[in-house]
């Protein structure tokens, strides 16, 4: 016995690797799901380290609201064509014409919500039996609970009360025709893990993680972009901020931060004394306590 | 830094959701909205103060219910340390919970009322502990506030723990008192207990060394993935990816690759753009062999000169999670490092009372019932003993009805 211990994020990096060879190793169909965030950004990097030089043994899915932020779609296009590996793009406009989900009215109107009809199409579109996501169990308290390869049924529900026992490093990817599995292999990182591994290992990010200029407006406490998708009166006053993201999500429900963190030890140092975790600037996790709860019993990631 | 995972046993009326609630409390681990929705609810202790056990609450279908359903894991780091908590209940019906929880753990938590003491489930909770093999163990004798602090009362739980502690075989053993709801010996070293000059349970946290077997002879990669390029430049590229789940592999090594026993030697070990000279647990890398043998997922390469049991029939001790109980007729699947396979439980030696120790001999075996049985798998299983290497003892059994986990199997040796 030795007192040889692996550092942390070697640690983490090496079971995210073993969980995603597990995936490429139990499933027929996988599919890695890519949100244009830096969790599903840190995915992507350590499947280059699980599979090269051979290629991913599954497509990229890129589920778009039509909302985003312009600098995520550019940085999700130059990283596909720097990797050469296949993006299946579901968009929720497509599930909007085809009537299966209808556009939300009113001041906060969002199609965060309806992401998960068109994510549930996708899937079965394709007939994805494993989808590879980038949540973490620090994130929230539903996602506390969640186990790393997480059965949906046929619906894309999960139930928290018939979750399977995850024993030692032993993931059973066992599943009838209809059901697949989320499988979360940053599942014990942190939100602080994710950045200095990011400056570790060099991984570019999309350009709003880093602070700059921007128009925004004061919603319900939270800073938002101000854009065309956000339905705006005159009540709503725009002004020119120093801001930047935390997280990558649609336009309408991703609240901005103010930030002076030009770089990424700036963003690290921020994040260490912060005294906001990171899904509290979401809000559509602000809608209940149980929200998270609920939209992941509903199929959401 | 590293990482420390630990479990806490023991039960809502141990304070251990307050134990937890405090750690994260006062290492500053809870975050300004955590803490913004801690003052706004409305449960407090007797005295006023924030009750720390809302920050373990679960999620609403527990709260609806009023209970626990499983284990839920917390994340926090101090300057020395990063640490993962796996919450789990204590109570007997969620054994299988605690059993998950422990799996993965490297030390154990265990709770016990001072003015309670020693009782049944502290028993319960420290035969798990052993069975699972965690390496080490902390006794926090809890509440010391409602016994006055008293040295007599923690002296005379310690003797009482010390016999249990060697009727399970629990040999590394450290006792604090402590006092959750106060804060007493939590983080800080406590005033209030001035006879007590041992560490604080954080730093004990902080301090207690975890050592990893990085010997060749334990040497075990499974292979997860075969990884073949088969492009022009890298035609005949073939790497065995997997990750090295004990011991360590060294550039020149002689192993064998089992169950097949073709032997070679390891001509570069690869993690992408890297080719370390070793690979030790824990390593998630790319093996190349000299020789172009046939091997894929499920096989298991490890050091020819430290090799592990090759059996089909073997004794383990299986601790049952299904409602559904154990069907001796019916074929389950057995999933052992990346082997997936059929198999049928043939025997039931005996069941364990984990209240009392005592053995059991009736014929049913159901949910968190713990005992000794022997298993026939369809192919042999290159496995190792349990408890000479957890990494490559352990194993699942899977209902190919409902492709559930129904029971953790721990290993022990190949039947004659």
């Amino acid at each position: 016995m030795s007192k040889y211990r692996l550092d942390y994020l070697d640690e983490l990096e090496a079971e995210a690797i073993y969980i995603l060879r597990e995936v490429a190793g139990q499933f027929e169909k996988p599919a890695l799901l890519f949100s244009g965030g830096k969790d599903s950004i840190t995915l992507v990097h350590l499947a280059l380290k699980a599979f090269r030089p051979g290629k991913f043994p599954f497509p990229l899915v890129h589920i778009d609201t039509g909302h985003n932020f312009e600098e995520t779609i550019t940085y999700r296009d130059d990283m596909i064509a720097r990797i050469g590996e296949k993006l299946i793009v579901g968009h929720v406009q497509d599930s909007i014409n085809e009537g299966k989900v209808i556009e939300q009215k009113g001041k906060n109107a969002s199609r965060n919500a309806l992401q998960t009809v068109t994510l549930l199409d996708t899937i079965a579109k394709h007939g994805f039996d494993a989808c590879i996501g980038g949540a973490r169990r620090d994130e929230e308290k539903a996602r506390a609970k969640e186990r790393i390869f997480s059965v949906r049924d046929e619906f894309g529900q999960w139930d928290p009360k018939r979750q399977r026992p995850e024993l030692w490093d032993i993931y059973n990817g066992k599943i009838h025709k209809g059901e697949n599995v989320r499988v979360f292999p940053i599942s014990n990182w942190t939100e602080l893990d994710v950045w200095n591994y990011i400056r570790r290992e060099n991984i570019p990010l999309p350009t709003i993680y880093f602070a700059h200029q921007r128009d925004c407006i004061t919603r319900n406490g939270q800073l938002m972009a101000a854009s065309p998708f956000l339905n705006m009166d005159e009540a709503d006053v725009v002004a020119r901020k120093n801001v930047r993201f935390r997280t990558v999500g649609d336009m309408t429900c991703t609240a901005a931060v103010e930030s002076y963190a030009f770089e990424i030890d700036d963003i690290i140092d921020e994040i260490a004394s912060s005294k906001i975790s990171e899904r509290g600037a979401r809000m559509d996790d602000k809608v209940s306590e149980a929200a998270m709860e609920d939209r992941k019993k509903g199929g959401y990631f | 830094m590293d990482i420390l995972k630990f479990i806490t046993a023991g039960s809502v009326d141990d304070g251990k959701s307050t134990l937890i609630g405090r750690l994260l409390y006062d290492s500053e681990a809870i975050l300004a909205d955590q803490l913004e929705a801690l003052h706004a609810s409305n449960r407090k202790n007797d005295d006023g103060t924030i009750d720390l056990a809302i920050l373990t609450d679960g999620l609403k279908a527990e709260r609806e219910q009023g209970i626990t359903i499983d284990v839920a894991y917390k994340y926090f780091e101090t300057d020395k340390r990063k640490f993962i908590i796996a919450d789990a209940p204590g109570h007997i019906q969620y054994t299988r919970n605690m059993v998950t929880g422990a799996s993965n753990a490297g030390l154990a938590i265990i709770l016990i009322d001072a003015r309670k003491g020693v009782i049944e489930q502290t028993t319960r909770h420290s035969f798990l502990v052993s069975l699972l093999q965690i390496p080490k163990v902390v006794v926090c004798i809890n509440k010391m506030d409602m016994v006055n602090y008293s040295e007599d009362v923690f002296n005379h739980i310690v003797a009482d723990y010390k016999k249990l502690a060697a009727k399970v075989g629990l040999n590394e053993v450290t006792y604090i008192p402590v006092s959750a709801l106060k804060g007493d010996n939590i983080v800080y070293q406590s005033a209030n207990i001035g006879w007590y000059t041992g560490d604080s349970l954080l730093q004990h946290l902080e301090q207690v060394e975890i050592t990893i077997d990085d010997s060749s002879a334990h040497a075990r990669l499974p292979v997860q993935w075969v990884v073949r390029p088969q492009t022009d430049e890298l035609h005949d590229y073939r790497g065995y990816a997997g990750r090295v789940s004990s011991g360590a592999f060294k550039v020149n090594d002689k192993v064998t690759v089992l169950p097949s026993g073709f032997s070679s030697v390891i001509s570069k070990i690869e993690l992408y753009d890297k080719q370390p000279e070793e690979a030790l647990a824990g390593m998630s890398v790319t093996v190349h062999l000299q020789d172009n043998i046939d091997i894929s997922r499920g096989d298991i390469i490890v050091n020819s000169a430290g090799q592990p049991q090759l059996s089909s029939v073997i004794e383990a001790d299986l601790c049952w999670m299904d409602t559904r109980p154990l069907d001796p007729s019916l074929t389950y699947l057995v999933q052992h490092n990346t082997k997936t396979i059929r198999c049928k439980i043939r025997e039931i030696l005996y069941k364990v009372n984990i209240n009392t120790l005592d053995k059991d001999f009736d014929e049913d075996f159901k949910l968190n019932d713990i005992g000794r049985i022997v298993i026939k798998t369809a192919e042999p299983l290159a496995f190792d003993a349990y408890e000479v290497n957890k990494a490559n003892g352990g194993a699942i059994i899977i209902d190919s009805r409902t492709n559930v986990t129904v029971g953790a199997l721990l290993l022990r040796g190949s039947v004659a």
